[in-house]
């Protein structure tokens, strides 16, 4: 397995190499230096000298990929591209453009984000595998034909409605919950059983009904036939044997976006006003401070690899049939 | 094992329902909990509640509050309240009034010719070549509380050569263990002009400033070579001299400007010119301080009302009322109406009245206004959205609040904001511009007067802004300088006046004045060619369908073609730069309430194209332009009004503009707030004269915010019903057998 995981390692680095790239290119063929330098000094009074001392105090008036003024390997090593993104691979995320140390905001962002995203994950994995359980083990029935109904209206639902109508039920109509907000420690709790509660109803229509067509395959199989056979309840046979064989295609979905939690929900988040990293990106692409960019973008796909990884060494815990090499 | 095995492996059906009702119990846990001690919808800490907090929102997180870069909106919310300049507006007097701040008096000005020759209080603005600011500041104002102050027995600087571990454990300079203070002096305020020019600050009127100041210009560039030198070092600005800046004596600082700028008095009213303890300076630039956003960016530093004791942009920003705040009492003056209003209650009571402000972040919003109903937050402005259920309109379209805000004792606060939003016609373009020989621009002319007669502005107010917006009859808003009301203010290019009211030229003038254009019906005279206005815009801007769709409909009436070329914000602003737009839609907050500051936006030597400045329209017109030099430097009198009417008509007539609107500013206040008024953007420390009434608060946020409980009862109980049948028939397919007791088929429940 470790000749396996460096292997990865290995893929991990022009998979890397790649996103940064092309991040890098489609982030200034929508804004030159010259605009990211007057969005940070503000239109009014922002003359071109001023433009100008901001692009080379931040290393902005650099070219892009081959520096001409520069001789051997400085021509290349001098350039934007190599000197705004490979520090990423040391993890030196540097400044923000407004002079903010980026590591310290991704640090202080985390905790809200994974507030939230984790309890709401377990959750929703709990309720879904156990309601697509249950529809299963009522097959066929008006249960399960109005189970499904009710899964595909959910489904058909936009998230905002759930955000915006929860917040109007629960927290404005009952007045249960604070409409919005955030607080450390044990007081997080007020704050975050309404956005977990709306995460977690979300996504139970399609997290059930993927589910329940994941064990309708699974249910035919000749070995479910041999456990009831051998007289084990419906109960046994649903939770002990059909759930472990369906977990390959669970987890396949499921492992890879747990390392993606740490980066929040931009909705979720903005509605309720919690100070987490979904809406980092979004905000720096909006401000136009490439330092932020390319380090929510590397991190997001160093996340994502990690996520594979994950998956696959997954697999070997609940299949023993798979062997990483 | 899985958890929902764990879940299902007991068995029982009382357990099951016991398990399912879990999250319903520990939401009433929550709820329950939460009650004991405050409202379960209280989003505020329980040891807030009852104090004296006034609780406000912001929706942008500060980029800037180092006073030296800060210069947008939402900064000067906390900043204003922090550092304070040497003057300050009037809190009620309108128009703004200058007042001193920490200054003992507003600045004394003398003027000098190039021979040194002092010009007396009103100089011919061509003799003057230099004019003095001279500053005294009271005696005894002292600085908030800071560790940068802090000094050990020798006298030394206690907090200096900190290591990465002592600043592990603190969050901000106030959980340093010893915090002290010093007396504001005159050096402070030199200290900080200096900053202007540093090389790594950025300030955004560094520029502008070195105009007057050109002592600026040589100090940056003195100090972007020694940055070179030790970029990383603090660079003590106290080892280089700024020519035209001096500390007379302890309590005195002189300015020296080139040539005469009387608007220079507004500007020492902004954070720019506030003071800046060198010491302080020092303390941020100690090595590991940026690391944990110790800096003066983030943590600014001064002598006014409230100090910043939390800053989590992403989240809440807490003032704390300054302990060393010198003695400053409310105003016993205001204009005309305010006694009737109550705002002359707490005449000469010291400030301020408020201990702490709060400021919680908010995106969106709908929250927002859930709240603002709720009584979590103090204020609130009106977004599109709730505008009919906080607003009514009456047929005359007279505005007031609804019954439903009115009965909870929301007032409702409103003014003309110092801005105008226009569309600029592009004065370089050869179909709308002024180029060409003087036939063709004569043509142009007329072809831009019909346009801004046919783009009804009170339509667009009423459909697009809730009529929430004054139609502009030239640059200058209402309530500064230079605005006239009446039949004299009118722009007689697109109103006539009668029955007492300004009323729009008719679509036949208009056509008429297409046609002189040289476009009858909107086809070339001469080629037949049709006539086409491109309208250069960001999409969020007026490329927006609805706003489109009125402008292609408007254009239409007047046989125009009608042509939206959307882009990103960044592309507009090239073709701007670079004068390749046609028509654009532009605004401008004015800084200060000098007409200087609104007219200037169609000075020649402006223009954006070749000197970038502010002129989006390249409008030059040698007339206006000389008027506007003659006008920056006049005081406010008759003779400055004739200036800026004569201004005015040539702009009308040339029509370089769509005069659009000056946006009026609608805010809600909860009646427990005593004191507030809208400072329009110009008077923005005002939240030291703003007073609460706590026990009214407490009592309407009881009252309003009761909860109803019956929903989780009911919930609980909707669970039973359903989940007692789903487990009954569970346990009769568990118990079923393959077949019926008569053998004929699958037993009850059977699978098939």
């Amino acid at each position: 397995m470790f000749a396996y995981l460096l292997r990865r390692l290995g893929y991990a680095i022009p998979i890397l190499l790649g996103v940064n790239l092309l991040t890098f290119l489609l982030f200034f063929v929508v804004n030159s230096p010259d605009d990211m330098a007057r969005m940070q000094l503000g239109a009014k009074y922002a003359g071109p000298e001023a433009v100008e001392r901001w692009k080379v105090e931040r290393g902005y008036d650099k070219p892009m990929f081959v520096n001409a003024a520069q001789s051997g390997g400085a021509q290349f090593t001098d350039t934007l591209f190599v000197t705004k993104s490979l520090s990423m691979f040391t993890f030196e995320f540097g400044r923000a453009d407004d002079g903010r140390d980026i590591a310290q905001e991704i640090r202080a962002r985390m905790g809200p984000s994974l507030a939230i995203a984790l309890p709401g994950f377990l959750l929703s994995l709990v309720v879904t595998i156990t309601l697509a359980l249950l529809l299963v083990f009522f097959r066929a029935t008006a249960l399960d034909f109005w189970g499904v109904v009710l899964c595909v209206v959910m489904m058909s639902i936009s998230s905002m409605f759930y955000i915006i109508g929860g917040q109007w039920l629960v927290a404005k109509v009952w007045r249960l919950v604070p409409v919005s907000g955030y607080a450390g420690g044990i007081d997080a709790m007020r704050f975050l059983v309404l956005p977990v509660l709306i995460s977690v109803v979300g996504g139970l229509g399609a997290g059930t009904r993927w589910y329940r067509t994941i064990f309708l395959e699974e249910i035919s199989r000749d070995y479910v036939r041999t456990a009831r056979a051998k007289g084990l309840s419906e109960l046994a046979v649903l939770f002990r044997h059909v759930l472990k064989n369906a977990l390959i295609p669970i987890l396949t979905g499921v492992v890879v976006v747990i390392p993606a939690l740490f980066m929040g929900s931009l909705l979720i988040e903005s509605f309720f006003a919690v100070p987490g990293l979904g809406s980092y990106t979004i905000e720096a692409i909006r401000a136009q401070d490439f330092a932020v960019v390319r380090a929510m973008v590397f991190i997001g796909s160093m996340l994502y690899i990690v996520g594979l990884v994950l998956t696959d060494i997954s697999y070997t815990l609940v299949d023993p049939r798979v062997r990483l090499g | 094992m899985p958890v929902p095995v764990i879940l299902f492996h007991i068995p029982g059906a009382l357990r099951c329902l016991a398990r399912a009702l879990f999250p319903f119990a520990g939401v009433a846990a929550v709820v329950l909990l939460g009650a004991c001690t405050q409202q379960p919808n209280d989003p505020y800490p329980v040891a807030e509640a009852g104090r004296n907090i006034l609780y406000g929102v912001f929706s942008e997180r500060p980029k800037h509050l180092d006073p030296v870069q800060s210069f947008s909106e939402d900064e000067a919310t906390f900043l204003y309240q922090i550092v304070e300049p040497p003057l300050q507006y009037h809190y009620l007097k309108r128009p703004y009034e200058l007042e001193p701040g920490v200054a003992a008096s507003l600045p004394r000005v003398r003027y000098f010719d190039a021979a040194g020759v002092e010009l007396g209080d009103k100089p011919d603005p061509g003799q003057v070549a230099r004019s003095v600011f001279e500053i005294t500041l009271r005696a005894g104002v002292r600085f908030q509380p800071h560790p940068a102050f802090a000094r050990d027995a020798q006298g030394a600087p206690r907090y200096l050569n900190m290591s990465a571990q002592d600043l592990a454990h603190l969050r901000g300079p106030l959980d340093f263990a010893e915090l002290d203070s010093r007396e504001l002096v005159a050096a402070d305020y030199v200290y900080q002009i200096k900053r202007l020019a540093h090389p790594r600050l950025h300030s955004p009127i560094l520029e502008l400033m070195a105009e007057y100041l050109p002592g600026l210009k040589t100090l940056h560039e003195t100090l972007a070579q020694e940055n070179k030198k030790r970029p990383a070092a603090w660079l003590d600005l106290d080892d280089f001299p700024l020519e035209g800046v001096e500390v007379v004596d302890r309590y005195t600082y002189r300015i020296t400007l080139q040539g005469i700028y009387p608007q220079f008095r507004y500007w020492l009213t902004m954070p720019f010119f506030s003071a800046m303890p060198r010491e302080v300076d020092r303390f941020f630039a100690q090595p590991g301080m940026a690391e944990k956003n110790f800096t003066l960016d983030y943590w600014p530093v001064g002598t006014g009302p409230y100090m910043l004791a939390e800053n989590d942009p992403n989240a809440r920003m807490v003032l704390r009322k300054n302990p060393n705040f010198r003695h400053d009492t409310y105003p016993c003056e205001g204009e005309e109406g305010d006694r009737e209003r109550g705002l002359l209650a707490d005449c000469g009571k010291v400030l301020p009245f408020i201990d702490e402000i709060v400021f919680t972040r908010e995106r969106e919003d709908i929250p927002r206004w859930n709240k603002f109903l709720q009584g979590y937050y103090d204020a609130s402005g009106i977004s599109s959205d709730n505008f009919d259920q906080a607003v009514s309109m009456g047929g005359g379209g007279e505005v007031s609040l609804s019954d439903e805000m009115a009965a909870r004792g929301i007032r409702l606060l409103t003014s003309v904001s110092p801005s105008v939003f226009y569309m600029g016609f592009n004065m370089l373009d050869p179909v709308v511009g002024d180029v060409g020989d003087a036939a063709a621009r004569e043509r142009a002319r007329k072809l831009r007067q019909a346009i801004s007669i046919v783009l009804d502005m009170e339509e667009f107010i009423s459909i697009f802004l809730n009529g929430r917006g004054i139609p502009a009859m030239h640059p200058v808003p209402p309530g500064i300088f230079g605005a006239r009301e009446g039949e004299v203010g009118i722009n007689p290019v697109v109103y006539t006046w009668r029955d007492g009211r300004a009323q729009r030229r008719s679509l036949d003038e208009a056509k008429r004045l297409l046609a002189e254009a040289g476009w009858p019906n909107g086809r070339n005279a001469q080629s037949g060619e049709a006539l086409v206005i491109h309208l250069d815009t960001t999409s969020s801007g007026l490329g927006d369908k609805a706003r489109s769709d009125w402008m292609t409909k408007k254009f239409r009436a007047l046989g125009v073609q009608f042509e939206v070329r959307a882009t990103d914000w960044n592309r507009f602003q090239d073709k701007i730069l670079r004068g390749s737009a046609q028509f654009f839609f532009f605004g401008w907050n004015a800084d200060y309430p000098d007409p200087e500051n609104l007219l200037f936006l169609l000075y020649g030597p402006q223009g954006k194209v070749g000197a970038q400045g502010q002129n989006a329209s390249n409008y030059h017109n040698d007339a206006y332009d000389r008027l506007f030099e003659q006008m920056k430097v006049m005081p406010d009198g008759p003779a400055r009004q004739a200036v800026i009417d004569r201004m005015v008509a040539i702009v009308q007539n040339d029509a370089p503009w769509v005069f659009g609107f000056h946006p009026l500013a609608y805010s809600l206040q909860h009646g427990w707030i005593q004191n507030r008024k809208p400072g329009g953007d110009i008077m923005r420390n005002g939240l030291k004269y703003q007073r609460l009434d706590i026990d009214a608060r407490e009592a309407a946020r009881r009252q309003w915010n009761q909860p109803v409980l019956w929903p989780l009862v009911l919930a609980g109980m909707a669970l039973i019903i359903f989940i007692l049948p789903a487990v009954r028939s569970w346990q009769r397919r568990e118990r079923a057998t393959a077949r019926s007791a008569t053998g004929l088929g699958p037993g009850p429940g059977g699978m098939a």
